[in-house]
């Protein structure tokens, strides 16, 4: 069903907040887009969910939207939200972070956090640099990207946090650029549903930080750069397995998109419970 | 999420116990209300969060094990915005990873309590043993112009007690309380009397009366304290630790907004000083030569104290028992009455700065450090006031 933006705008949005911070070109905006369309799709209460996210670009969305959220301290998002959702389990707790915030200084929170499964939406806003501070390598940033500390090309390999996530055992793992609308919003949505820990990677362009420095400052060819630079899992695999020479020599430059994983695990909230109905008095 | 008082009782076992410090932090919070723990492994600290796991589910909390100190003080404060009195434990190297959060708690009014049990450092240094040497970190650790309200206990009784004071001032002042034993305390076993409901007071953090239509998450009118609105209740607060106004959204350039926000967070604490502030005094009519201590080196000092009031040497003792703020005035006072004051400490020097401040050349200030995990033997003690006895004149 179609959504007008005027709705989703008075329904969700923290009116004082406006206008953001972002960029133009920037898809922080279209992220927090999806997530309202999925979140009025699951017509959800926001009285009873907490926005948690650390410090970057993508970790000032909290602020846009009319719930009760915690902004924290860089790549620590994850460890708070352990904490809201540990002793409220009942809230659901939603988790904006970047790349930099969640998998560079907070690795070992995302790590964690899945091991121990808490039942938590993560959605990691991937622009393959620290956007904030003006456009530094990430851990994110490809082989050969040009940052403002990374002049001469990355020399690092870029960390796929879905793979990680994936490895972990993460309830749910999806990744979408933000030039796709729809598959995101569902994924969202399939996020906010699922029991556990579920992690939506979105490819996001930085025109401005990241952009500029590496032949996608127009606006059109960044968002170009990724609709070409992606491919469905589904057929990422088969390529992988049975694709021709060409069409393997394509790939190394693409990243995979789709959901990866989508399984049932216990969290750790209903372990707690189980241990205290084990162990009461 | 209130715990029910007799399953409390129950978690806790008999009025009178043979527990060590450690312990006792743990049964003092749970006393408090405290209904989350968050925290990691780290000697000499360890056994409050043992303690915890076992109390914690027996009584309607949380115990949570995280990946780091770090995470283990995110992670309170997720849980104190949601309500609950939290808390964590460490040593001096989980305290220093603590830092960053610790300002976070302080510049958000998240009450919640930690728990330090110092040992040698720096870095990882002795583990095993106690030491006081993280009493300026306390103050000064975190970045930026803040107070802080920081604890000591000299024995295992005081220890449980000084934890519940702890969790009732972090609710009342609506910031993190440190609450600071050293390893020797933590780990040494007294009896301990466990005070009944009607022994000690609680305190629950104000919880704002307004509406969620009227209610502005940091707005104090008129006291220094905001009223709370926990998560889920409909308010939908932004916390936030950037410079915020008192709806709580950012105004990072604003030079008024800062002011106000970090000076109202600094009065909070220095204009109710007298009541954060606590002490023990001894022989403070009858003295012209005083010892000040804290912590566990006092029971030493109390010793010596005694000691050379036999050998003719008129010493007195001030106790300090909240560290910060600082008892200024408190020292100020003994120094205009002594001719000098000694102050042991198991480090290099760290109290004896604020004392020698406040003291201002009113007396002389003699400093007696031992460090490498040893206590102050009484006879050290004793042997510093005589020469002082001797050597400082009026």
């Amino acid at each position: 069903m179609m959504k007008k933006a005027e709705e989703l705008r008075q329904k969700y949005l923290r009116h004082e907040m406006f206008p953001t911070i972002f960029c133009d070109g920037c898809g922080i905006g279209n992220v927090l887009n999806y997530t309202l369309w999925a979140m009025d799709e699951l017509d959800m209460d926001l009285d009873r969910t907490v926005f948690v996210s650390g410090i970057g670009c993508s970790s000032r969305l909290p602020g846009y939207i009319h719930a009760d959220a915690l902004h924290t301290t860089h790549g620590r998002a994850l460890a708070f939200a352990t904490g809201v959702k540990a002793a409220r389990p009942d809230l659901h707790v939603i988790v904006f972070t970047g790349d930099g915030d969640g998998s560079g200084i907070g690795g070992n929170h995302f790590l964690h956090a899945i091991r121990r499964n808490i039942d938590l939406t993560v959605i990691l806003i991937n622009n393959f640099t620290y956007g904030m501070t003006g456009g530094q390598a990430a851990p994110t940033t490809p082989i050969g990207g040009i940052t403002t500390t990374t002049p001469y090309g990355n020399i690092e390999h870029p960390l796929d946090v879905c793979a990680v996530a994936q490895a972990l055992g993460a309830s749910y793992v999806a990744r979408w650029p933000v030039t796709y609308p729809y598959q995101p919003i569902k994924s969202i949505q399939q996020g906010i549903t699922k029991r556990g820990f579920a992690l939506i990677e979105m490819l996001s362009p930085c025109p401005t930080a990241y952009g500029r420095h590496n032949n996608l400052k127009n606006l059109e060819r960044h968002w170009q750069w990724y609709r070409d630079h992606v491919v469905l899992k589904e057929e990422y695999e088969r390529i992988e397995r049975f694709g021709t020479d060409t069409e393997r020599a394509a790939l190394r430059d693409k990243m995979p998109i789709g959901v990866f994983q989508d399984i049932e695990r216990e969290t750790f909230s209903d372990q707690w419970q189980a241990l205290v109905d084990r162990v009461k008095l | 999420m209130t715990p029910d008082r007799s399953l409390i009782r129950k978690a806790l076992g008999p009025k009178v116990q043979f527990i060590h410090g450690d312990d006792a932090c743990a049964y003092g919070a749970a006393l408090a209300g405290c209904t989350f723990f968050a925290g990691y492994p780290i000697t000499p600290a360890t056994e409050v969060a043992e303690t915890m796991a076992q109390i914690l589910p027996r009584i309607g909390g949380c115990y949570i094990q995280m990946e780091d100190e770090i995470a283990s003080m995110g992670a309170i404060i997720g849980a104190s915005w949601t309500g609950a009195k939290a808390m964590t434990s460490t040593s001096g190297p989980g305290f220093s990873l603590m830092q960053e959060n610790l300002g976070y708690a302080i510049m958000t009014e998240t009450p919640c309590v930690v728990v330090n049990v110092q040992r040698s450092g720096p870095s990882t240094g002795q583990p095993t043993l106690g030491a006081y040497g993280d009493m300026m970190q306390a103050r000064w650790g975190t970045h930026g112009d803040h107070e802080i309200i920081m604890l000591c206990p000299s024995s295992v009784q005081e220890a449980l007690e000084l934890t519940i004071t702890s969790f009732n001032l972090a609710e009342k002042f609506r910031t993190p309380v440190l609450l600071f034993l050293d390893g020797e305390l933590g780990h040494m076993r007294e009896r301990v009397v466990i005070p009944e409901d009607d022994e000690f007071e609680i305190v629950d953090r104000v919880i704002t009366s307004q509406s969620p239509h009227d209610y502005q998450a940091f707005q104090t009118n008129g006291s220094l304290v905001p009223p709370f609105a926990p998560f889920g209740t409909g308010y939908r607060t932004y916390v936030t630790g950037l410079t915020h106004n008192e709806q709580g959204l950012p105004r990072t350039t604003s030079p008024q907004i800062h002011q106000h926000l970090v000076q109202r967070l600094v009065a909070k604490i220095i204009t109710n000083q007298a009541e954060i502030i606590a002490y023990e005094e001894l022989y403070a009519d009858d003295c012209d030569l005083a010892v000040i201590t804290y912590g566990l080196t006092a029971g030493a000092c109390h010793d010596a104290v005694a000691e050379a009031r036999r050998r003719g040497i008129r010493a007195g003792m001030l106790r300090l028992i909240t560290i910060w703020p600082f008892a200024d005035e408190v020292v100020a006072r003994w120094a205009s009455r002594v001719r000098a004051i000694l102050v042991p400490e198991m480090n290099l020097g760290q109290m004896v700065h604020p004392i020698r401040e406040a003291v201002a050349g009113r007396c002389v200030v003699s400093f007696l450090p031992k460090i490498g995990g040893e206590l102050h033997l009484p006879a050290e003690i004793t042997a510093a006031l005589e020469t002082l006895a001797i050597t400082a004149a009026r």
